[in-house]
């Protein structure tokens, strides 16, 4: 048993389902008791998704417990088969049910008689593996059970695009800025004169995964969601991969001249070094991140301590930024995708101190407290840190709340991203000195007397009881009703607000 | 099943069970703030953690008196020993926090394991030195606000049954009498107590927000009814005493074990009452009791009278209109009648679970008020299933669908209002003054309409 009440990545069932739901009409059915379905919630409150998320439970009560599912789960694929005729019916197990080791794998044989949909079996270990590792291999799982299905009706697709050609392999819902990288990824490869042959999962259809082998090459932009499936493309049809997250101005030309090398390779006539001269327009014109790295601006943050922690992608990414191209002192880094420590560290040794994995918040919050950064690069739990401590922090990972969803374009990716990153790296760190020039000189000088302003003494009496009650109203709120009861009593002819003029006023004005 | 308007007899239906609403565990985060000296423990999985991070949103970073006794492979196979393990993090608790109770949340996988936490606790308690209780508030047999429903029935057993101290000290040290004397002189205390009217004790139960407890306690205070107590109080040491044949009335809907517990367990007589919500539900509510206790409350008629005027502006928004309820929180019957005698239709009341002796006062108010108001019986559907009642909702294009999250966007994007369900659980609804804070909630999508009428994006699938 463990003490906990924070975790950064979530449980297994969850990384499975935003697999199943960012795929086009494949529908996820959850082995799991009531209340288990939060994740409809999740998407449909963060995402602000307009359609109904195609996930339902199967639910585990009681009769469960004592007789098993029996025909229960048959009858629950069956049923989402005729209501919503989906392509893919995907059953996963919780953590609740997989202690019930019941044959899900038989309930899926048995559904796959009567439904005319496919149906598959999330194949994942909720106490081994969490939310990202799960997404991982859901992805791999459901890209291999086609093509092979693909490779046996002979209508798979292996002949290459006459044009260099990509899939772009990972993109979710509920990712960190998915939605904005994926727009800005398309860009880019338009711009590069790569066409994309397909986005997995998001928005894809499984028929669609059978064309997947005529890309030329597949981009993997996270480290979490897609290495497990551009590994089994590589080994099963020999198609080479770029797992290079194009973060930053040069992540982003490492990234573009990897994919160069990859064409020379499958198209002699194609240079090494066909993109240099793209890159460096790019850089110098269409980011502005190098300019600003000359800029006074950023001479200013030089040497400034920094922490960063998240994701393994965006934390390394994030660090590399700071360190090499903002000369900015990260005094440590760190993820809590603990499973794959040892590509962390080799990404980011050199660029930082020291290297900090863990999944425990405490630690991270003691390590914050310790160092005393200007700025910190976290989740929002490291925001959360940084408030109590007075420290700023901008977000650049998941875990995160519905404001790190934005309707604004906020690509990470790309050229477009390293602008996003300049502002919020920049934007945390002027905050924190503007507060700290502002401790200096006294804060705002209006300050007091707007405060007098508003709360003018008052010669009412209030009670005590009635005061003590007015402390317990919210403070964003408790000026309005302290004003709109004293005005009642005054028009009552009222000189002691007691409880019942309290209440009496709340029910007149409704305040 | 399908719902008809046309019933004239209350009829309850049963579906598949397969709605959304809150796992049960979700009530640690609003009886940690109630009782301020508690600390909850949910044992359970990281799915369960996962729940609570992301319900409770900003909650979980002030430093919350809950936290996850996160099962791993080891305990679920039980190489690690569940009371070695408890303990370990039961002492934890006690050394970094020292609250005077620590509550369990038992959950799904403590119950497939069959964890015997109940044997466990006392074991525990006698070698830590502090009072467990435990409740089993699982997604296999509860909903949502039944959580709080399984904790204060554990807590009912831990009420003293005899007041220990002497009847002067009693007054004095009655935390709740206390509150109420707040700043008063010794003589105003005499009056008051004076004007009580001689009856048997009475404990109300259900956690509400101090304010609402206040409100409510002073509201019974003008017909000469006193309050002894509530369950739960605001700290678990000053947990009410319950002797046998005391009164003891309920506060929310979904309160049905706490109170079979009161009556079986501590030998308390049930007033059986409609609930405090709306006006017509909190007159009611204090005419069972006064009828209960043999006292005859004064001026109730006008009271009501008066709060109905005060919220003639929100009524004029709604009278007409139809409202369907998916059935997330066990409120929906009560907020069903209240909103009926507002002048609205109600299509359907979807509920989890619906305990027919419990709320049989509320039942008969609701079909009392159809008939007044000359408003068709809503079919009630217990254990609904929401791909039916979408269905169902396409049909009837209700004017408002009160929902959980779920749905309600997908919902809006269809051009059909909803208003989130979950907030009239943590919103203040109960008494005459939180009427307005109801209609507050419940015009808030249609007066948002009007303001958004002309733009013709209603459909934006």
């Amino acid at each position: 048993m463990k003490l906990a009440y924070w975790m950064y990545a979530g449980p297994a069932h969850i990384g499975t389902l935003r697999i199943a739901s960012s795929f086009r009409n494949v529908h996820a059915i959850m082995h799991a008791p009531l209340g288990d379905d939060y994740f409809n919630v999740m998407r449909s409150m963060l995402e602000r998704e307009r359609q109904f998320t195609p996930v339902t439970t199967s639910v585990v009560d009681r009769h469960v417990l004592a007789r098993g599912s029996q025909e229960k789960v048959v009858d629950n694929i069956v049923r989402k088969d005729s209501e919503e005729h989906p392509d893919l019916i995907v059953l996963t197990p919780t953590c609740t049910s997989s202690i019930l080791q019941e044959d899900l794998e038989n309930f899926v044989e048995r559904a796959k008689l009567d439904a005319q949909c496919e149906v598959l079996l999330a194949d994942v270990n909720h106490y081994r593996v969490n939310e990202l590792q799960a997404g991982d291999r859901t992805l791999h799982q459901i890209v291999s059970h086609y093509l092979t299905k693909a490779a046996k009706t002979g209508t798979l697709r292996t002949t290459k695009t006459a044009q260099p050609s990509v899939n772009i392999l990972g993109i979710t819902t509920l990712g960190f800025h998915h939605h904005h990288d994926c727009t800005e990824l398309k860009r880019l490869m338009s711009d590069l004169g790569i066409h994309v042959n397909l986005v997995i999962p998001e928005g894809a259809s499984v028929d669609q995964l059978e064309t997947l082998p005529q890309a030329w090459f597949n981009l993997v932009p996270y480290r979490e969601i897609g290495p497990l499936t551009a590994q089994y493309l590589q080994q099963t049809y020999a198609m080479p991969y770029v797992d290079i997250a194009p973060m930053g101005v040069m992540e982003t030309a490492r990234c573009i001249r990897a994919i160069a090398e990859i064409l020379h390779q499958l198209d002699p006539q194609i240079s090494a070094t066909c993109f240099d001269d793209f890159i460096q327009t790019q850089t110098r014109h269409v980011s502005q991140a190098a300019w600003f790295s000359r800029s006074i601006d950023c001479q200013n943050l030089t040497g400034k301590k920094a922490v960063v922690f998240g994701d393994s992608t965006h934390a390394a990414a994030l660090t590399k930024i700071l360190s090499r191209e903002m000369g900015i002192h990260v005094v440590w880094a760190g993820t809590y995708c603990a499973y794959d420590a040892e590509w962390f560290t080799a990404q980011v040794s050199g660029y930082c101190d020291r290297v900090l994995i863990t999944e425990d918040h405490g630690q991270i919050g003691d390590a914050i407290a310790q160092t005393e950064p200007a700025a910190i690069f976290g989740t929002q739990m490291e925001r959360h840190v940084g408030k109590r401590l007075g420290i700023p922090c901008g977000v650049i990972a998941a875990p995160v709340h519905i404001q790190n969803f934005p309707l604004g374009y906020r690509p990470f990716v790309g050229y477009e991203g390293t602008n996003q990153i300049c502002d919020l790296i920049y934007n945390s760190f002027t905050l924190g000195m503007e507060d700290h020039l502002l401790e200096i000189f006294g804060g705002h000088d209006t300050k007091t007397a707007m405060h007098k302003g508003i709360t003018a003494d008052s010669d009412l009496h209030w009670q005590s009881d009635a005061q003590s009650l007015l402390q317990q109203v919210p403070g964003f709120v408790r000026g309005k009703v302290k004003r709109n009861t004293e005005k009642f009593a005054r028009d009552r002819q009222i000189s002691t607000i007691t409880l019942e003029v309290f209440y009496a006023a709340k029910e007149a004005v409704g305040a | 099943m399908t719902a008809t308007t046309e019933n004239t007899t209350l009829t309850i239906g049963c579906e598949t069970g397969n709605y959304h609403t809150f796992c049960p565990i979700s009530c640690v985060a609003w009886l940690y703030q109630k009782i301020e000296d508690s600390f909850f423990l949910v044992i359970g999985t990281k799915t369960c953690g996962y729940f609570l991070q992301n319900a409770m949103g900003v909650m979980i970073f002030a430093e919350p008196r809950y936290a996850m006794a996160e099962l791993e492979e080891g305990d679920i196979s039980a190489q690690l020993n569940d009371y070695e393990e408890l303990k370990r993090l039961c002492e934890q608790i006690k050394r970094d926090r020292n609250p005077s109770v620590i509550v369990w949340i038992g959950t799904c996988t403590t119950e497939i394991i069959k964890m015997d936490l109940e044997g466990l606790a006392p074991k525990l308690e006698a070698e830590i030195g502090i009072p467990i209780v435990v409740a089993r508030a699982n997604g296999l047999d509860y909903a949502f606000t039944q959580g709080e429903d399984t904790v204060l029935a554990s807590m009912a057993l831990r009420c003293p049954d005899r007041q220990p101290e002497l009847a002067q000290e009693k007054q004095e040290r009655n935390p709740l009498q206390r509150l109420l004397h707040f700043g008063k002189t010794k003589e105003d205390i005499d009056t008051t107590e004076s004007s009580y009217a001689d009856h048997p004790p009475l404990t109300l139960f259900g956690s509400l927000p101090d304010p609402v407890v206040t409100n409510l306690t002073l509201e019974l205070q003008k017909h000469g009814i006193r309050v002894s107590g509530w369950l739960p109080a605001k700290r678990f040491t000053e947990l009410p005493t319950i002797e046998p044949g005391s009164y003891v009335c309920g506060v929310n809907p979904f309160l049905s074990r706490t109170a079979t517990t009161l009556v079986r367990r501590r030998k308390a007589k049930l007033i059986n009452a409609p609930f405090p919500i709306g006006p017509d539900g909190t007159r009611a509510w204090i005419e069972a009791i006064g009828a209960a206790l043999g006292v005859v409350p004064q001026g109730l008629a006008e009271r009501e009278q008066q709060i109905w005027d005060s919220l003639e502006d929100y009524r004029q928004l709604i009278r007409g209109k139809s409202v369907f309820f998916m059935g997330d929180n066990l409120l929906e019957v009560s907020l069903a009648r209240f909103l009926i005698r507002c002048g609205m239709i109600v299509h359907e009341i979807g509920i989890p679970y619906m305990d027919q002796r419990y709320q049989a006062a509320e039942l008969a108010l609701l079909a009392k008020t159809c008939q007044e108001m000359n408003a068709p019986i809503p079919q009630i559907m217990e254990k609904p299933d929401n791909y039916n009642q979408v269905q169902r909702i396409y049909e009837l294009q209700p004017d408002l669908v009160i929902t959980g999250m779920a749905h309600a966007n997908p919902l809006e994007a269809r051009g059909i209002n909803t208003k989130w369900s979950v907030e009239f659980t943590f919103a203040q609804i109960h008494g005459f003054s939180n009427a307005r804070d109801i209609l507050e909630l419940v015009t808030r999508p249609l007066r948002r309409n009007s303001g958004l009428k002309s733009l013709g994006w209603e459909q934006l699938v």
